[in-house]
């Protein structure tokens, strides 16, 4: 069991809201974290045919990659306890991870990009995406725990 | 730099938001699913808050006539609804139920250091270069095919 946090939980979400205002009006652009992390991986090619890795997108998106990564830790330093229970072993970490990865690349969204900012901006295709990854989440889970789990 | 320090702040902001909303805790976001069983729905609330705060600015934005900071709005404007898409989020779906976390809260795991997280990333950026080698060899067909 966990708690029932309805106003931390609110107070999570404003702030994601507030982080997708910040990058939509400063920067024009989605704050959809499987998109931003994929591409900064990804080269371009440049004119003479060599690959690039820095073009205009690269900063900002290491940036924000960054300020996720270092959040916890500030949050930590100022008396924050984070809680963090796996309940699978490190096989089923690594392909719920790669699962992850690609599904969430293939279906360009994820619960960021389609469920946050794709839903607030009324897009009927990030609609589709959430209802299929919530429900496939669901019917996984109610599998786990209450078919194989039992 | 003004847009290297705007993605920051905004990651910042992002980062914190999913801990204090506990999406971090995967044990949590498993709860959440499971709606069967023990159900914990205090995620809905995130998605519910995020959304009240950026409705309105996303109808904003409509109007402005370029980002404070960058020259161009690049906000998708594609809407058909492909299998790409629903095969990839059913996908992603699959995995996120199966260990309880996704994308965002993978990346703020990261500086906890735990074993779990390390490979979860590692394998999730395995599997999105994978899915963008795949996209990127079917669009070369489309191409030669067209």
């Amino acid at each position: 069991m966990t708690e029932f946090t309805p106003y931390a939980s609110l107070a999570g979400g404003v702030l994601i809201g507030l982080s997708t205002v910040i990058l939509l009006l400063a920067n024009g652009r989605i704050a959809g974290i499987s998109g931003i992390y994929s591409r900064l991986f990804e080269t371009g090619t440049l004119a003479n045919g060599k690959s690039a890795w820095v073009h205009g997108e690269k900063g900002w998106q290491l940036s924000f990659v960054v300020g996720i990564v270092l959040a916890p830790l500030l949050l930590m330093a100022g008396g924050f306890e984070i809680e963090q229970v796996f309940t699978g072993d490190l096989t089923l970490i690594a392909i719920a991870g790669a699962l992850v990865g690609f599904g969430s690349v293939f279906g360009s969204g994820c619960t960021s990009g389609h469920g946050v900012c794709g839903l607030s901006r009324l897009s009927v295709r990030s609609l589709a995406a959430t209802i299929t990854f919530m429900s496939v989440g669901i019917a996984v889970v109610f599998v786990l725990r209450h078919v194989v789990g039992g | 730099m003004q847009r290297i320090i705007a993605g920051f702040l905004a990651g910042l902001t992002f980062g914190a938001g999913l801990v204090v909303a506990g999406m971090s805790n995967p044990l949590k976001v498993q709860n959440f699913l499971d709606v069967f069983g023990n159900w914990d729905p205090s995620l809905a609330f995130v998605m519910g808050g995020a959304i009240l705060v950026a409705f309105p600015f996303f109808r904003l934005a409509r109007f402005l006539p370029r980002p404070f900071v960058a020259d161009d709005f690049r906000i998708p404007m594609f809407q058909q609804i492909d299998k790409w898409l629903i095969f990839g989020s059913a996908t992603f779906g699959a995995g996120w139920g199966l260990i309880g976390l996704c994308p965002g809260p993978a990346l703020v795991s990261v500086s906890l250091l735990s074993p779990q997280a390390i490979v979860f990333v590692l394998c999730m950026t395995a599997g999105m270069l994978v899915a963008r080698l795949v996209a990127s060899l079917s669009m070369r067909r489309a191409l030669k095919e067209a």
